[in-house]
């Protein structure tokens, strides 16, 4: 170590960092546009091949590396091999989505297909108002690859193609069916004689009773505390319908100061003012929370469906998680108690100048014939969107506990898309607010007031692309 | 020299000037001229905008709230540095005066410049992870040695009020060894016939610091002030790793601002480069000022 490699470092890190977007796009300006439909694989379409795959193109897939693994998607391809022996599938996995994959974009050379989640996602407005996606309509007409009789469109469930489509255009297939509620451990409910609260004058009683019994009834993930914003607004749309959510997602003004809102923010400051959230919270990751959570030290927490699989190492055997919906404010609440937020999640798109677009569309059947489907339901322990694919599949407690409550909220499932609109939104603004509110830092008049000068930060931006969405 | 002139430039200067400008001149001009267009990242398709960028970023809270924190970092992070480096390196190089008149370091020398070194060789992310787990909130070394003595603890990178200085005594201590080293190199250049002479006339230590060493090493402290200054106004990669720029902004900076915007949560590459933009001449601005106010005269030992 010399005085020359103390200046490489900082000049690499300081000064370099400032032409690092320049360097990763060393053809922003030349373009790519040029190479146009010419080098685009096309087979000739037929009954048995109803998007036209060339069947000896070779097939390039981009997954990323989380808590799914890749093993599932090795699993697809093989079936995708079988019917087309001679196609090449390029496999890959990361974790690092927009940085491996944004000069590809540009080059206009990208993946057939992309598997874009995690944090190192990209963000889908900027993909979307960029055409960079392929139009997935001929994938929902083409029929089912399994299902006899029925297209591709018919055996997904309800919901699945609304989540992935930007003005009227399906252009990202949701693969996984999420829940999103509140997780306890059925274990020691039991042990302890408690019963999960149906309303939240009895959550809060039952908060009281769990703290006395020494135990913290609330962690969460303060590094990411936007996951508190998703029963905050479950709450909030459980009171006032679902029309709660599409003015949030409409970015109407003052969405976030309306009257449901205001009532579920009132409603969880109780939690904070009370302490009932574990001590230390605020300074927790995702993962430290959820392993607080599976050590006992505290009694609830929100989380995805996808928590099962993401604790699997940690959780104690027989601690039974069970995900239950948000308790209602009161007999006024326009949704029943069992309604709980359902949707589809993991994003899977096939770039507009993949060479082999319909390779990936086929791709996209071969996930989601009734085979696909349940091959990735017993690999990862997660539903898709495809109807009726976990039939006769053993799933893991957690996720039993998953499909009955979405059974039980059946048509009363709500749902909100603006993170997936907005990236931004969720992700930099309301997560902060979030942050100050469950810190006790803020009340909750300010706490929506943040969110809402958020979401009209957004509304303002002229260069940010907006969607709307009818009910 | 008369006939290898010429071959000799070309083979020796002339690829890695080519290999400079391709991959280093180049992108920097490439973000400038990408700063005045709305590119979004994803497509080749990018409109000129003029100066639309920097005016939105004038206008921009959260990038002035980013700079706030990086000149605090600026103000704080390379004298603390310093001052610690100066005051290790002094102590190990003549910190001792036991015995007979001489000069020599405190017991033990030899290991604590070892051990200060530490911080250095390990990665930068590796330190980001393991101060992460010092400051978890609950099971946490600091917190455990906080609540030891009976006092309540803050939860360091969760709270606004506390997690921007438990980054910034992160970034000092992941520099100080080195410059301790840096440092204690240069001392042992000064003639030893100096300090005895202090040490005859009967000089503190401090005074010995101040009056004899600080001015013999001024050139050395200047590089390390320029250096420290780059690292302050980037300060990127422990920030992210740490705390992203969180809880509430209260520890964003420049850098993240920048990889947010291009790559995080939008795709603003027009927007991001300006942000580089305005990075690079603050960065240049503040290593020209601090090597223009260092300026004195060179000492020579001779």
């Amino acid at each position: 170590m010399n005085r020359r490699d103390i200046l490489r470092r900082s000049a690499a890190a300081g000064l370099l960092a400032t032409p690092a977007a320049g360097l990763l796009t060393g053809c922003a300006t030349g373009g790519g546009d040029d190479k146009g439909d010419a080098g685009a694989y096309k087979g000739t379409k037929s009954a048995e091949n109803p998007l036209g795959v060339k069947e000896d193109a070779p097939l390039e897939v981009v997954i990323f590396g989380g808590g799914f693994g890749e093993e599932y998607a090795k699993a697809h391809e093989a079936m995708y091999t079988q019917k087309y022996p001679k196609a090449k599938i390029k496999h890959s996995v990361t974790q690092e989505i927009s940085k491996t994959l944004q000069p590809r974009f540009v080059d206009g050379s990208p993946p057939d297909v992309v598997n874009n989640s995690g944090t190192g996602q990209i963000d889908f407005n900027g993909l979307v108002s960029q055409n960079a996606l392929a139009d997935l309509a001929d994938l929902l007409a083409a029929p089912s690859l399994d299902v006899p009789g029925k297209t591709v469109r018919d055996t997904l469930l309800p919901g699945a193609v609304e989540i992935g489509s930007y003005d009227g255009k399906f252009l990202v297939l949701n693969y996984t069916y999420t829940a999103y509620g509140i997780w306890y451990s059925s274990k020691l409910f039991t042990e302890r004689k408690w019963e999960y609260a149906k309303t939240w004058d009895e959550h809060i009683a039952l908060c009281k009773q769990i703290k006395a019994a020494g135990i913290a009834p609330w962690t969460y993930a303060g590094l990411h505390p936007r996951y508190m914003s998703w029963p905050l607004i479950s709450t909030a749309i459980k009171l006032g319908g679902p029309s709660v959510a599409l003015a949030l997602d409409n970015l109407e003004p003052n969405a976030w100061k309306s009257d449901s809102m205001r009532a579920a923010a009132d409603a969880w400051h109780q939690i904070v003012k009370d302490k009932y959230i574990l001590e230390g919270s605020p300074g927790l990751d995702h993962k430290q929370a959820q392993t607080a959570w599976c050590q006992g030290k505290a009694a609830f927490i929100s989380c995805g469906s996808w928590l099962e699989s993401e604790q699997k190492d940690v959780t104690p055997a027989g601690f039974n998680m069970t995900i239950a919906p948000t308790p209602s404010l009161g007999s006024g609440d326009k949704l029943p108690f069992e309604a709980i937020r359902g949707t589809a999640g993991e994003p899977f798109m096939v770039p507009a100048k993949a060479r082999n677009v319909a390779g990936g569309l086929e791709y996209f059947r071969t996930m989601l014939s009734k085979k696909g489907a349940q091959d990735f339901t017993k690999k990862v322990a997660s539903l898709t969107i495809v109807a009726g694919a976990s039939e006769g599949v053993e799933l893991p407690y957690g996720l039993n506990t998953v499909v009955k409550a979405l059974d039980a909220s059946g048509a009363n499932g709500f749902n909100w898309v603006y993170n997936n609109y907005y990236r931004k939104l969720e992700r930099n603004l309301v997560d902060a607010a979030c942050g100050e509110f469950f810190s006790g830092r803020i009340g909750p008049a300010e706490f929506l007031d943040q969110c809402q000068k958020g979401a009209d930060s957004i509304a303002q931006d002229s260069t940010i692309k907006k969607y709307k969405r009818a009910a | 020299m008369r006939h290898g002139k010429w071959p000799l430039i070309v083979t020796f200067l002339v690829p890695p000037v080519l290999l400079y400008v391709f991959f280093v001149v180049s992108p920097y001009l490439q973000a400038f001229q990408i700063s005045t267009t709305d590119w979004l990242g994803y497509s080749a398709d990018a409109n000129p905008v003029g100066l639309a960028n920097f005016k939105t970023l004038w206008h921009d809270d959260y990038v002035w709230n980013a700079l706030k924190n990086n000149a605090i970092l600026l103000a704080l992070v390379p004298v603390l540095t310093i001052v610690l480096g100066l005051f290790f390196a002094t102590m190990l190089a003549m910190g001792g005066r036991k015995g007979r008149a001489g000069v020599t370091g405190v017991r033990g020398g030899a290991l604590y410049r070892t051990v200060y070194f530490f911080p250095q060789v390990l990665s930068v992310v590796i330190i980001a992870l393991l101060w992460k787990e010092v400051y978890h909130p609950n099971k946490g070394l600091l917190t455990s040695a906080v609540h030891a003595v009976g006092l309540p603890s803050p939860t360091w990178l969760g709270d606004p009020a506390t997690a921007f200085w438990c980054v910034l005594a992160v970034m000092v201590w992941s520099n100080v060894g080195f410059y301790v080293v840096l440092f204690g190199a240069a001392m042992s250049a000064v003639p030893k016939e100096i300090y005895e002479a202090v040490l005859l006339d009967g000089a503190s230590r401090f005074t010995t610091l101040r009056r004899v060493t600080l001015p013999l090493l001024w050139d050395t402290v200047q590089v390390a002030w320029v250096y420290l200054a780059i690292f302050a106004l980037d300060g990127f990669i422990l920030v992210q790793l740490m705390t992203n720029g969180g809880p509430n902004f209260s520890t964003d900076v420049i850098g993240v601002r920048m990889y947010d915007t291009a790559f995080g949560s939008e795709t603003k590459f027009g927007y991001a480069s300006a942000i580089g933009v305005v990075m690079f001449f603050l960065t240049l601005s503040v290593a020209v000022l601090s090597l223009r106010i260092g300026r004195r005269e060179r000492i020579e030992f001779s």
